[in-house]
């Protein structure tokens, strides 16, 4: 059987799904559970054609609802275990992810936004956003990579699994409808060779040794039975889950922190966000800056703020009615900085769109 | 004389049990610790409960034991299974979990013949909740959700579960239904269950009529008039479905 699919660096032009299953094996992933649906279908196609021959494992499901937690059985059960989903099926996975959000169960769920809300479109959009990042009951304690190209799908898929297993807190790539089924350009490599570790998976359930003679038994709850049990359980995930939060955020700019007028955007948007920050500069314009969180949860609130104290003006562009920007809005809380928008839910935006946008409200 | 023991796979910390006096839970746990001793297979059961009454088995065992969802006890322990195989892997729900809200992992785990065991407590109501109407209740019987009793032409006929999973798993798949009224028999219905799935046979099932005299009422007499009379007359006790006995 064959080792690994990549060996050395590879450039490839492939769909951002048949990246993320190269990816996942790369990843040293050893199960994936999941349900078809539309635009994330083709990671599933990719990883069963795959998985026989690097000695991994598929189920197909009878649901989200049934990926979700099969994928936390094979988490519990000590193996690198993912599902994927889109739209409605992303709605169930939020069931079992805050399972794992309580139970602190590793979990890569890797998203492919298609338009909402219901069935809607099986394209494109950013309207996953607020479900991603806060979508179970409870308080949202998990990570959201929003990747914006193939090479980030690539790299964030691997980081991913990562995260999960070194903080085990759900893990969530959320790519979207065009990063799902378009072509581009990415180098695919062995994260052996570039220095990257794999965090190895281990068993919550079935460890060795006979429980309760050897070793103690894993007896794992997520119901709580008083007001401050539960309090403290959460209280508890809080805590964890801030004292990773400046190890785990991230973000990029250009010109941000000097700028004006700053742009900010997410995913496959802060592509042209930076393109129209790169024209504008190029034109003479120097005040002006872009900004994409690259984790959306948790976000750079320090960073946000610090743009938001110094410039005058920002600009929030995204396909959807601004979910990132009501979380914007909540970090840079009490700044005067002068808001402006492009919202587009399900609608893809323009380079054109946002250097537009910027002579409009300069 | 031989007493009856505490199974070694209990875990005595945690007894007395949480269930409320006179509910099945007990001897159903009790059936099943039996079959882990008599096994030898404590190291490496893996054991899922429900929510409802069953989730209060969380550290009933001294075996590791995952609490999860409303009906999601099935894929939890079909995803254990799949991704280590050599583990014995044991989901546990009551009939809510099951045959309404968990129906679908239930019929696609059966019809995958996943090589799992199921372990179904009937007690014709939603004990945790409060006693509202099943899947299982019968008809005419009183729940909080029909007050007047249930009516059939409202809400159709108590499920038949092991007729249901004996009619969609193939080959390989073991299905009984036994009761808590008589232990010896229950014991060996779970046994052979879990034998199946260690003979690596396919999905086995075994649905366990149980009382709960809390929710209906009922004192110790009635209680077990209810489930040893009652129950049984359309709930059958009995064997579906044994591998290599045909159809």
């Amino acid at each position: 059987m064959a080792n690994k699919p990549i060996t050395g660096e590879q450039r490839v032009f492939m769909t951002g799904n048949e990246v993320i299953a190269y990816a996942a094996v790369m990843a040293e992933a050893d199960i994936m559970y999941g349900y078809p649906i539309t635009p994330q279908n083709e990671i599933m196609h990719y990883w069963t054609r795959l998985a026989p021959k690097y000695g991994k494992k598929f189920l197909q499901t009878e649901d989200e609802l049934s990926a979700g937690f099969t994928t936390i059985g094979g988490v519990l059960a000590g193996r690198k275990a993912f599902t994927a989903t889109a739209g409605p099926g992303n709605t169930l996975m939020q069931e079992p992810m805050s399972m794992a959000e309580m139970m602190r169960i590793p979990t890569l769920l890797i998203v492919q936004q298609r338009g909402g809300p219901s069935t809607a479109t099986v394209i494109y959009s950013q309207q996953e956003v607020t479900m991603t990042t806060y979508g179970g009951n409870g308080e949202g304690f998990r990570i959201v990579y929003s990747t914006a190209s193939h090479q980030d799908l690539y790299d964030y898929v691997i980081k991913g699994f990562n995260t999960a297993w070194k903080y085990r807190f759900p893990t969530f790539i959320l790519g979207d409808g065009y990063q799902a089924k378009m072509r581009e350009a990415c180098v695919m490599y062995d994260p052996a060779e570039r220095g990257i570790e794999l965090v190895k998976p281990t068993p919550y359930m079935g460890a060795p040794g006979t429980p309760g003679v050897d070793r103690k038994p894993s007896h794992m709850r997520n119901t709580y039975n008083t007001e401050e049990e539960l309090y403290e359980v959460v209280m508890n995930l809080a805590k964890a889950y801030e004292a990773i939060i400046p190890e785990v955020v991230e973000f990029e700019e250009l010109n941000a922190f000097e700028a004006d007028t700053v742009i900010i955007a997410h995913g496959v948007v802060s592509r042209a966000a930076k393109g129209a920050v790169k024209e504008l500069l190029a034109e003479g314009e120097k005040k002006v800056g872009y900004f994409r969180p690259i984790t959306l949860r948790p976000l750079a609130v320090n960073e946000l703020r610090e743009i938001a104290q110094r410039a005058k003006k920002l600009i929030i562009a995204e396909s959807s009615y601004g979910q990132l920007l009501k979380q914007i809005k909540e970090a840079i809380y009490g700044t005067d900085v002068e808001i402006h928008t492009i919202l587009k839910p399900g609608v893809g935006i323009t380079q054109e769109e946002i250097v537009a946008k910027y002579h409009e409200v300069k | 004389m031989n007493y009856p023991q505490i199974p070694k796979s209990w875990n005595i910390e945690s007894k007395p049990h949480k269930f409320c006096p006179g509910c099945g839970h007990g001897i159903a746990l009790k059936a099943l610790g039996m079959v882990i001793d008599e096994l030898g297979i404590q190291d490496k059961t893996v054991f899922g409960v429900d929510i409802g009454c069953s989730l209060l088995a969380w550290d009933f065992f001294n075996v590791d034991t995952i609490q999860t969802h409303h009906g999601r006890t099935t894929p939890v322990i079909t995803g254990i299974k799949r991704a280590n195989p050599e583990l014995i892997t044991i989901a546990y729900m009551g009939d809510g979990g099951g045959y309404a809200i968990g129906s679908q992992h239930l019929v696609n785990a059966a019809a995958r013949n996943e090589k799992i065991t199921v372990i179904l407590i009937n007690n014709t109501n939603y004990g945790m909740t409060g006693g509202q109407m099943a899947p299982t209740t019968l008809p005419g019987q009183k729940t909080e959700t029909t007050p007047y009793g249930r009516d059939v032409g409202e809400t159709g006929y108590p499920t038949l579960g092991p007729e249901m999973v004996a009619a969609i798993a193939r080959e390989g798949a073991y299905v009984a239904r036994g009761t808590v009224a008589n232990l010896r028999q229950l014991k060996g219905f779970i046994k052979k269950a879990i034998e199946n799935q260690m003979a690596g046979n396919g999905f086995s099932f075994v649905e366990v009529l149980s009382g709960c005299p809390t929710n209906w009422r009922t004192n110790a007499k009635e209680t077990w008039d209810f489930i040893e009379n009652t129950m049984t007359q359309y709930f059958k006790v009995g064997e579906l479905k044994v591998p290599g006995k045909g159809e």
